[in-house]
């Protein structure tokens, strides 16, 4: 993407103009945050309030994998342990994965890179975040009151009439949650359909840009299943209504299926907008266009779409009938081509390239590898004899650990590297950067590897005590967890360092194409002195290049 | 959305937009998607009905049978009224006509009050009735299947209470677009907000218009 | 004893193992493949086209390639059908009893699991069965969603409260196996969990002997059958008019009144017992009173046995 700025000699003269006003520096009270309509402001009390829940998710999730180093139960009762993988559940999806890229990155980026002064609806999207915030007070309402121990699948009716626990508070948290999530997608979709810049076609626009797109569909259209679903079991709890307590005359299998008509579409807003952090990465560290764009862009909003259609591949043993089994199994096959087409894609983009292994690059290849490896275990879990074997075991545990933590965090991690400069303008240190990289990687595979063979072996997941012949993996996996856990702690450390004592950035560090990169860094609140044009095709990195090699080499 | 164009002092055209055509697309476009979210919020409701309905049709006939059809038709022909009134004061908004549309909103939310107190009065019936298996009151039911009329009536009370609570919503956002309309508001470029109201508002209809079927006209009379 | 060394597969103890480790294998080969296929490019092409090595070339890079996607879309397609055809195989037959196979009634509770053999025999939390011979888990619950579990069967079935689920297997090696409770059910889920003992089917006949005598549950059925006055209507000859016949129903086509047709089921007879009126037959009126509440889980399962026994006069 070419604009009317040439690329690198805009940086210059920019420079001393970036420290004195900027989005950050535009007031400094407490009222000019929390009631700023800047959606890049409300990009960074995102930011603030996910990471968190991720260490408050992750402090569950020690005390679990502490406990899971010896059969017996020794460190907790099984009541807390119950609790605490309910809190590491709910805390981890609905709070950290789901709002992590779209609320951050992509409130962030959406205006910037179809080249727009803000998100269509800013006050909605400010509301959004205070939403999410009340879902999120209500939430630690019933951990600090008691917690839950249905599981983050509130399965009934356990969760309606059986649990003892703040069912309640927790549902109502999700449920109001839900609308931040919604309003979000719904800004995205009129953002990415009314506000790009002149000449921005849809096949001109960032490959995140079409994974957003795709995610907010979901958003939209799966979230307010979710809504009435946990109204519906609210109100048995609170009405003793009997939608699904098979005393009342109601059906528990309803519930699964309700609840996986959004939660199946959910895994794929929290792997989607990985893909398209991945999809920016790889061009931009390869110094090419990347192979099969349309394929890349299609396939996103392929997943969308066919991720409505296979929620019943978590009914497998449930009792659905066996007729269905079939063809929500076929239907799930289907969905892996589009996620096929994207790793070969990906893969493909680096042949001829010019790579270098900056961190955003190593997160991305190791997203490309994970993602892989979570992707073919799919295959498992779809082919019915096979789940019926794995269902509900370690396997499970392990394959949606690699989508969602190998994929996911991943991408997240990535993206907020390679676009840390842009959005606090400093440069993070490279080298500790790049070590915690490797760190995460190396130590997501050591804990959540032994995992599948854990469970073929026949471990179910939610276990508190378990058989003696399977402490050995187990004690792999709790090993691996720590070096996991101290990956997660450098960024948080050194990114925070990098906010007082990192080098400053230049608009562009990375030399990548992109509307967001040709404001300075951090970007002005109106984004843009002027309204950009775009002239020519995404990531014409070589356009790029050479355009720079003739004012004298791009720095 | 509603919130998004300033007071009539200011300009109509919010700064992250280049001109009125491209606000006034977005308002809608982001209004549509609201209502998709809403449809999918009550297709969750419908299923949980169709499944319960498909177990036992015959009780949920009968159970059918204890609604006032009366009340309900009533109810129908307000909401649809209410439905010509919106579209109206749209009109009247855009042709810059305030003292029609102040008419015209008024008239709103008195048909949209008017039915939210009968479907309450209905409530009171059923509850006096015995027929509110909610939060442990009696239910009585003479009827071979209590267990599966008790869910109609659980269903009834789900799908119209939400219904009511959109209606509701829809009334608070209403008497805030009349304070503005009797300020001098709304008018000409400043109409979004009553356009998009009025969307939600034929959605809120349309919802009641296959509810009414659903629930009143089931059983054989 | 339950063999605890380590291992990295389940011991195959059913006639079915074999077959899912088989295409858990094939799988594994696919998953294999492809991720070293993904890896070695990678790795090749980062070596290859690295920023530093100038003297690669870089001339005439493809933007993209329309053959190549669809080779790359068409074949995981082939590969995921044939997979799913093949796990589409093995599921009809692991969830369709062989017929004759032999009956254990289950009720599962938190945290128990209660079995009854055919002749009476109960047991809780452990399950004895005979080596060679299919046996048919008829499960139904009492409070939450259970699911049984027997890795060394590869089966896995909930079982939910209100209506009734079943599963089969048949061992093919004697021992003791680990049977687990896999549905989140609560504060003690992860000691919801038991043994299934294989033992030589005359080892099985000693150990069914041992005890006193037992009644079958079809004894138990008729004898409720009996106390709950189900037989006023219900005569053995059918021959009362007031009600459709119950000699051979279980498995029949049943026509109901509006038109529409059932298999009459376990669940169909648990139904018509607790709601009599949800599903009527053609030609008869809703007369029956609704058992609901007067009869337990164990007492249903004891009724359904009975009527289930009732042969086509």
């Amino acid at each position: 993407m070419t604009i009317l700025v040439a690329p690198e000699s805009a940086a210059t003269p920019s420079q001393p103009r970036t420290q004195q006003r900027n989005y950050l520096t535009d007031g400094y009270s407490v009222r000019s945050w929390l009631l700023t309509t800047d959606h890049k402001r409300i990009a960074i009390l995102y930011l603030l309030s996910i990471t968190f829940f991720f260490l408050l998710g992750g402090a569950a999730v020690i005390v679990v994998r502490l406990d899971l180093m010896t059969p017996q139960a020794d460190l907790v009762q099984s009541e807390t342990y119950n609790k605490l993988f309910t809190a590491h559940g709910v805390i981890m999806v609905f709070f950290f994965l789901i709002p992590s890229i779209p609320a951050v990155l992509g409130n962030f980026l959406v205006p910037l890179m179809v080249g727009a002064r803000d998100l269509a609806f800013p006050r909605l999207n400010l509301l959004s975040w205070y939403v999410y915030m009340l879902g999120e007070l209500f939430t630690l309402y019933a951990l600090l009151a008691g917690g839950v121990d249905t599981g983050w699948t509130f399965y009934a009716p356990y969760s309606s009439t059986y649990s003892n626990t703040y069912v309640m508070a927790t549902a109502v948290g999700i449920f109001i949650t839900g609308f931040s999530s919604i309003l979000t997608g719904l800004n995205f979709i009129v953002t990415i359909h009314k506000m790009r810049a002149p000449g921005l076609t849809w096949f001109r626009l960032p490959l995140f840009i079409w994974a957003l797109y795709a995610t907010s569909i979901i958003m939209v259209l799966g979230t307010p299943v979710l809504a009435i679903t946990l109204l519906l079991v609210g109100m048995e709890r609170l009405l003793g209504i009997g939608i699904f307590d098979p005393r009342l005359g109601g059906d528990p299998i309803l519930f699964q299926h309700l609840f996986w008509f959004y939660s199946h579409p959910a895994v794929y807003i929290m792997i989607l907008p990985s893909m398209g952090v991945v999809s920016e990465i790889i061009p931009c560290y390869c110094r090419k266009r990347p192979f099969g764009y349309a394929f890349i862009g299609f396939s996103s909003v392929a997943i969308a779409v066919f991720s409505f259609l296979v929620w019943g591949h978590h009914l497998f043993v449930s009792g659905q009938s066996i007729y269905a089994g079939m063809v929500f199994s076929m239907l799930s096959y289907l969905v892996a081509i589009p996620s096929a087409v994207k790793v070969f894609n990906w893969t493909a983009s680096l042949h001829k390239g010019s790579i270098s292994f900056d961190t955003p690059m190593l997160y991305a290849l190791g997203f490309v590898g994970l993602f892989t490896m979570g992707g073919l275990t799919g295959l498992f879990v779809a082919a019915l004899a096979v789940d019926v074997h794995v269902h509900d075991t370690y396997f499970i545990v392990a394959h949606f650990h690699y989508i969602m933590v190998g994929g996911a965090v991943m991408g997240y991690l990535g993206g907020i590297h390679f676009w840390w400069p842009k959005m606090t303008g400093r440069i993070y240190p490279e080298g500790w950067a790049r070590l915690s990289a490797i760190l995460i990687f190396v130590g997501f595979n050591l804990t959540f590897f032994p995992q599948y063979i854990l469970g073929y072996l026949g471990m179910p997941r939610r276990y508190h005590v378990y058989p003696p012949e399977f402490q050995v993996l187990n004690v792999m996996s709790s090993a691996g967890a720590s070096i996991l856990g101290m990956g997660y702690f450098f960024p948080l450390t050194y990114l925070s360092w990098s906010l007082y004592f990192g080098k400053r950035a230049s608009p562009n560090p990375w030399r990548a194409t992109g509307l967001e990169w040709q404001t300075s860094s951090p970007p002005p609140t109106e984004n843009f002195s002027e309204t950009p044009v775009v002239l020519d095709e995404a990531y014409d990195y070589h356009r790029f290049d050479s355009l720079a090699a003739t004012e004298g080499g791009g720095k | 959305m509603i919130g998004e164009t300033p007071t009539p002092t200011v300009s109509a055209l919010a700064h992250q937009f280049d001109d009125l055509t491209q606000q006034n697309e977005a308002d809608d476009l982001g209004m549509w998607l609201f209502l998709s979210t809403e449809l999918m919020f009550f297709g969750g409701l419908f299923l949980a009905y169709t499944v319960y309905r498909r177990q036992d049709e015959a009780t949920f006939a009968a159970a059918s049978q204890e609604l006032d059809l009366f009340w309900g038709t009533l109810n129908t022909a307000i909401l649809l009224t209410s439905s010509l009134t919106v579209a109206l004061a749209t009109h009247a908004a855009e042709s810059r006509q305030r003292q029609q549309l102040i008419g015209l909103l008024t008239a709103t939310i008195g048909l949209g009050s008017l039915f939210v107190s009968i479907k309450f009065m209905e409530y009171h019936q059923k509850y006096v009735h015995g027929l509110m298996p909610l939060g442990g009151l009696p239910f009585h039911w003479d009827g071979p299947s209590p267990a599966h009329a008790a869910l109609f009536f659980d269903l009834y009370f789900l799908m119209t209470g939400v219904h009511a609570l959109h209606m509701l919503i829809g009334l608070v956002i209403l008497l805030v677009l009349l304070v503005k309309a009797i300020r001098g508001g709304l008018l000409g470029d400043h109409a979004a907000p009553v356009r998009v109201t009025g969307l939600y508002w034929h959605f809120v209809d349309v919802v009641w218009v296959f509810l009414f079927p659903m629930l009143y006209l089931i059983g054989a009379r | 004893m339950i063999d605890d060394g380590f291992r990295l597969l389940p011991e195959q103890a059913s006639t079915l193992a074999p077959h899912v480790d088989l295409l858990y294998y094939f799988l594994l080969g696919v998953a294999l493949f492809f991720t070293v296929l993904i890896t070695v490019l990678i790795i090749y092409f980062s070596i290859k086209y690295r920023r530093g090595n100038t003297r690669v070339d870089r001339s005439s890079r493809p933007g993209h390639s329309t053959l190549l996607e669809i080779i790359w879309m068409v074949v995981p397609l082939i590969f995921s059908m044939g997979i799913f055809g093949w796990g589409a195989t093995l599921y009809f037959s692991e969830y369709r009893p062989p017929a004759g196979a032999m009956e254990i009634r289950t009720v599962a509770k938190q945290w128990m699991w209660k079995f009854q053999h055919p002749n009476g025999h109960r047991e809780i939390n452990t399950l004895h069965i005979p080596l060679g011979q299919p046996i048919k888990m008829i499960m139904i619950s009492e409070d939450v969603i259970h699911s049984l579990y027997v890795p060394a069967f590869r089966v896995k079935r909930d079982v939910l409260p209100g209506s009734y689920s079943s599963c089969w297997f048949e061992a093919t090696r004697t021992g003791d196996f680990h049977l687990f409770c896999a549905e989140y059910c609560g504060t003690n889920h992860s000691r919801m969990i038991g043994r299934v003992i294989v033992m030589e089917p005359a080892e099985y006949e000693d150990w069914l002997g041992g005890g006193s005598a037992k009644e079958t549950p079809v004894a138990a059925g008729q004898r409720l059958f009996e106390e709950l006055r189900c037989v006023t209507c219900h005569r053995p000859d059918g021959a009362t008019g007031r009600c459709p016949p119950l000699a051979g129903l279980l498995g029949r086509e049943v026509k109901l009144t509006g038109g529409a047709t059932i298999i009459a089921d376990e669940n169909y007879l648990r139904e018509s017992i607790l709601r009599p009126a949800a599903k009527v037959v053609e030609g008869f009126q809703p007369l029956m009173p609704s058992y609901d509440g007067q009869v337990d889980e164990e007492q249903l399962i004891q009724l359904i046995s009975y009527i289930k026994s009732l042969a086509k006069p």
